[in-house]
């Protein structure tokens, strides 16, 4: 990695303030560094200077109670998996957690870093590869290979978002706090996230003078059943082929809501309105499990090598509709 | 004649020993060459191509020269050189520290002009393909033809044929340690490596060469290695640079190669592709076998495989060509060759058995000429529970899936000439027992103390042993070949039955006795004919004072014999809705002569089982057709088994004589074939593509289906 000076935040306004004058890259932040690392070795960032979040006091504690859960960004993905409240009532949060890398990884890992991180793509991760996610002229997914590669809102980038938590966190509805120079903000995670089309270098709205400090999720409904799924080559560490992190409020057989989001099949955590519109009011069985996933890849567009995805994406709805049955 | 005598006589020889280096590897107390460090070490780093193929136009090392803590700077291509592959080495450069060298690297400016490449076998064979080697036409080898019989009267003969196309892609071997050294010149004629390889007097041999010394002036050694695999036998360029940045510097040099080089240069297992067209009688007889097949070991050549492999086909003709790519070269790995004949061959063994209407296993019975692995598939038909296989394949009910399936392999392995060792008897009454072998990670530390334990009544653990060096002058060949144990067994077993011998001839005076009367154990010599006559161990010995007992060993032909075959049983469960396979036990039924160690015999069945598992299921180097480079040279994206992966391993060491073998090799033959027959009897569907990964088991449903 090229050299750089380190910094330990002391504050928000100090770290915003150490972002406000650079663009992207030049100054960077890092809690676990499970990602960041990796990206500086491989000479994908250089930055100047890191700023630790680490010295924050406070930022990784998790409060659960009837308004619902508040995460800080520095609560490491292990605290989330085992967090008793969690696993009870955020099911799919727990289990997205759980999933995420080995127990190392999770240890150090974030979840302001594991929002914000970056694509797995090996030709964005490859130092010698100008691709278009980096400013070049093409996406060399879209000729080369791509089985890791979207199905989903890829256009013109295919990389995927490597994200477990990100998907379980929106299809729970949760909402974002973001500090930046002016002061805080909150958003919808789901909107948080942006696609190729709207900005082929960066997979949300962040700007590069923001920081994310709390995510905040809204207290489980009764009678809602959720669970992640996530398929993957090899047991660990390994990211997803497909993931879907799905919340239903059950009735009975009846799904009366349901909130479908995918992992690892396009740029962005994918809502799936299709697979959500197709058991909302339905009384679940292999048919509407069947449809559900059906509807959901109706739009996907493969690569070379990835129309498994669709298949696989569609089967993993189908089963976590049919599980909420049980 | 010489013999290892029966296993009723055997105290220690053929039983389960811990490890004798066990303790120290768990509680990293084993050092490995990435673990030595010396006085004014500098590190070492290398500049790799990232063009496939270039010519050299220019190379610029004054700015990296000029960054303050870099001693040497080497340039290793000249202009007007060739670069023929991604990680082909450019420069070294020798630092104060790791991270001076890497930013060292980085400032060399080397000025390339691209030429066009092709780093698939497709691009390599299409028609208007560049021409990446001058001598190969096409960039493929004069095809390789064996005719045997009349193959059109074969086929004529058939009942049943099958025509199919398998597929192995390469294989990297992953050495969990990394190739590389520690090199430290004494004075200008002399040089101490410590070299993590499979052959200590190869390297050793080599150096002297490069560098016009006198062998005995190179010194190499590898106490402990992390892995080999068939890819550590010589220094190689690395080897060989990090020596010369020592001499320029006048200090010792630590070079360990980067797990992306790793993947790039050190070595892989050649891809295959077969087309076969292959026919049986109706009474379940192989009659004909017709193959056109390919591979490719890289720019070079190398990439054979075994086909037919194992079974008995009296007419047949195979035609086989080298593909040429701007990829590193192969080198040896576990068995090369067979794992991938054998997929192949038992993929086609089970689809012509199938048309049959036969049980794949009757089939492999009438045409599988080996009465050891005859005996192998009853045994592990019952470990296995073969009669709970589906009859249909396919016909369970259920998303999840279970199928069975069996392969097979055989291997040479049977140890040679070349290896000398010494085992002496000190006065204190400790043995040691010297030979310039090494311990590529299969125990064969432990097998030498059991063998001269055996031999003296004593226990293992009394045994001081020493092998990965090349000090004290006592050669044995490469661990490779699955050859070590069965060379370096004879030779340390008549060692120390000569240093008894001399012990007794000694001590037979004071025991009034005659020299052949003489036993040992219990660490006690006594006289077989009148046990009232002992005299301790200790008191013995004691007796040696300076005159120490010191005795080389001979070959022994009897000793030992090559030849083994093995089977095994795979059972599987595949998830038909996310194509996830999941192996849940493997039978390995592994004929190996005798087991000087019966406990790492087994391990060894378990990493091949481990190894095979890998190749059946998840490794595959995946190269770039565009920009000419490897995406996988990691270890995220190019998988190997973890944990999770590891199913129950039931290996059975297969006892068939006593004499010694070595089987480091084929238990990772016959995996991938079991594992693939049984994906397809699970789900009625075959993969005919290596690693079976869940993109393939769903497009191959989808297409059944439609």
């Amino acid at each position: 990695m090229e050299k750089f000076s380190y910094v330990n935040a002391t504050s928000l306004e100090q770290v915003t303030a150490l972002l406000s004058d650079s663009g992207w890259g030049e100054v960077m932040l890092i809690a676990g560094g499970t990602d960041l690392l990796a990206e500086l070795k491989e000479y994908v960032e250089t930055p100047k200077t890191l700023i630790n979040l680490k010295t924050l006091p406070g930022m990784d504690a998790i409060e659960a109670d009837a308004s619902g859960l508040k995460i800080g960004a520095l609560a490491t993905v292990a605290d989330i998996a085992r967090h008793p409240t969690i696993q009870q009532h955020y099911t799919v949060l727990a289990q997205a957690a759980g999933s995420v890398a080995t127990p190392q990884i999770r240890n150090v890992g974030t979840l302001g870093g594991n929002l914000c991180q970056r694509p797995r793509c090996w030709y964005y991760r490859d130092e010698n590869t100008h691709c278009l996610k980096k400013g070049g002229d093409i996406c060399y997914a879209v000729d080369g290979l791509s089985k890791y590669h979207a199905i989903l809102g890829g256009d013109p980038v295919y990389i995927v978002h490597p994200s477990d938590l990100a998907p379980a966190l929106i299809a729970l509805g949760a909402s974002l706090k973001i500090v930046g120079p002016e002061g805080e903000k909150t958003m919808s995670l789901e909107e948080f996230f942006t696609l190729p089309a709207a900005n082929p270098f960066r997979e949300n709205v962040l700007e590069p003078n923001e920081i994310v400090v709390e995510v905040q999720v809204p207290p489980a409904k009764p009678n809602s059943k959720s669970f992640y799924l996530k398929a993957r080559e090899k047991g660990a560490p390994d990211f997803a082929l497909a993931s879907v992190a799905a919340v239903f409020e059950m009735d009975g057989k009846t799904c009366k809501s349901a909130s479908v989001v995918l992992g690892g099949v396009a740029p962005a955590p994918w809502r799936s309105k299709e697979a959500e519109a197709a058991l909302t009011g339905k009384m679940v069985d292999d048919t509407v499990s069947k449809q559900a996933g059906a509807d959901a890849v109706k739009d996907a567009q493969p690569l070379n090598d990835n129309a498994y995805k669709v298949t696989l994406t569609q089967n993993l709805i189908s089963r976590a509709a049919m599980m909420a049955t049980s | 004649m010489a013999s290892w005598g029966e296993a009723s006589e055997s105290r220690l020889i053929g039983k389960r020993i811990p490890r004798l280096s066990g303790r120290d590897k768990v509680t990293g107390k084993a050092k490995y060459t990435f673990d030595i460090n010396r006085p004014g070490m500098l590190y070492g780093r290398i500049l790799r191509s990232e063009i496939a193929h270039a010519n050299v136009v220019g190379v610029d090392l004054s700015e990296a020269e000029a960054l303050p803590g870099v001693k040497a700077v080497i340039q290793i291509v000249e202009v007007g050189n060739k670069i023929r592959y991604q990680g082909q080495e450019i420069a070294a450069v020798a630092a104060e520290t790791d991270d001076i060298a890497k930013d060292a690297i980085r400032l060399i400016h080397v000025d390339l002009e691209e030429l066009p490449h092709v780093v698939t076998e497709a691009d390599a064979m299409a028609e208007d393909a560049p021409q990446i080697r001058d001598d190969w036409a096409g960039n493929q080898s004069n095809p390789n033809v064996r005719e045997e019989g009349d193959l059109e009267g074969g086929f004529a003969q058939a009942a049943v044929e099958v025509e199919a196309t398998y597929h192995a892609p390469v294989q990297t071997h992953v050495c969990l340690e990394t190739h590389g050294n520690v090199a430290e010149w004494e004075d200008e004629q002399n040089l101490t490596v410590w070299a993590s390889t499979q052959g200590v007097f190869g390297v050793r041999n080599d150096l002297a060469g490069s560098f016009n010394l006198p062998a005995n002036q190179v010194r190499v050694i590898t106490e402990h290695m992390g892995g080999g695999f068939g890819s550590k036998f010589g220094p190689g360029v690395e080897g060989r640079r990090v020596a010369e940045l020592a001499r320029i510097t006048g200090r010792p040099v630590k070079l360990m190669l980067t797990r992306k080089a790793e993947h790039l240069v050190a070595g892989n297992r050649p891809s295959m592709t077969q087309h076969v067209r292959a026919g049986a009688t109706g009474d379940g007889r192989l009659i004909a076998y017709d193959m056109k097949g390919h591979g490719t070991g890289g720019i070079s050549s190398g990439a054979g495989f075994q086909a037919p492999y194992v079974y008995d086909v009296p007419n047949l003709r195979t035609e086989r060509v080298n593909v040429a790519v701007n990829v590193g070269n192969q080198r040896a790995m576990r068995a090369p060759g067979h794992p991938q004949g054998a997929f192949a061959m038992d993929s086609l063994m089970d689809e012509l058995a199938e048309k049959l209407g036969m049980n794949p296993l009757e089939f492999r019975r009438i045409n599988d000429p080996s009465e050891v692995r005859q005996a192998q598939y009853t045994l592990g038909a019952q470990e296995i529970g073969w009669h709970r296989r589906n009859s249909v394949p396919g016909a369970g009910t259920g998303v999840k899936k279970r199928g069975m399936g069996v392969g097979s392999g055989q291997w040479g392995g049977g140890g040679g000439r070349g290896t000398q060792a010494r085992v002496t008897i000190n006065s204190d009454g400790t043995v040691e027992a010297v030979t310039g072998t090494q311990d590529i990670g299969t125990g064969i530390r432990t097998a030498i103390a059991i063998i001269v334990a055996e031999e003296f009544g004593l226990a293992p653990t009394d045994i001081m042993v020493t092998v990965g060096d090349s000090g004290p002058g006592l050669p044995s060949g490469g661990s490779g070949g699955s050859q070590t144990t069965a060379s370096v067994a004879p030779v340390i077993k008549t060692a120390a039955a000569a240093a008894k011998q001399k012990l007794f001839e000694r001590i037979a005076p004071q025991l009034n006795a005659p020299v052949g009367d003489l036993r040992v154990g219990n660490r006690t010599i006594y006289v077989v004919s009148d046990r009232t006559k002992t005299i301790k161990w200790e008191l013995a010995t004691g007796q040696l004072g300076m005159d120490s007992i010191s005795e080389g060993g001979e070959w022994d032909e009897e000793l030992r014999q090559g030849g083994v075959a093995g089977t095994q049983f795979a059972e599987v469960e595949v998830d038909t809705e996310i194509g996830e396979v999941r192996v849940i036990k493997i039978v390995a039924v592994q004929d190996c002569g005798l087991a000087i160690n019966r406990l790492t015999t087994e391990s060894q069945i378990n990493g091949g089982v481990i190894m095979g598992l890998g190749q059946a299921l998840l490794e595959e180097r995946l190269m770039d057709a565009l920009t000419g480079r490897m995406l996988n040279a990691n270890l995220e994206d190019y998988k190997v088994p973890g944990t999770f992966e590891i199913p129950e391993i039931k290996s059975i060491v297969f006892d068939t004589h006593r004499k010694v073998t070595g089987i480091g090799e084929p238990p990772c033959i016959p995996t991938p074939g079991a594992i693939a027959n049984a994906v397809y009897n699970a789900i009625g569907v075959r993969v005919r593509e290596l690693p079976i990964t869940p993109d393939k088991i769903l497009t191959a449903l989808a297409e059944k289906k439609a």
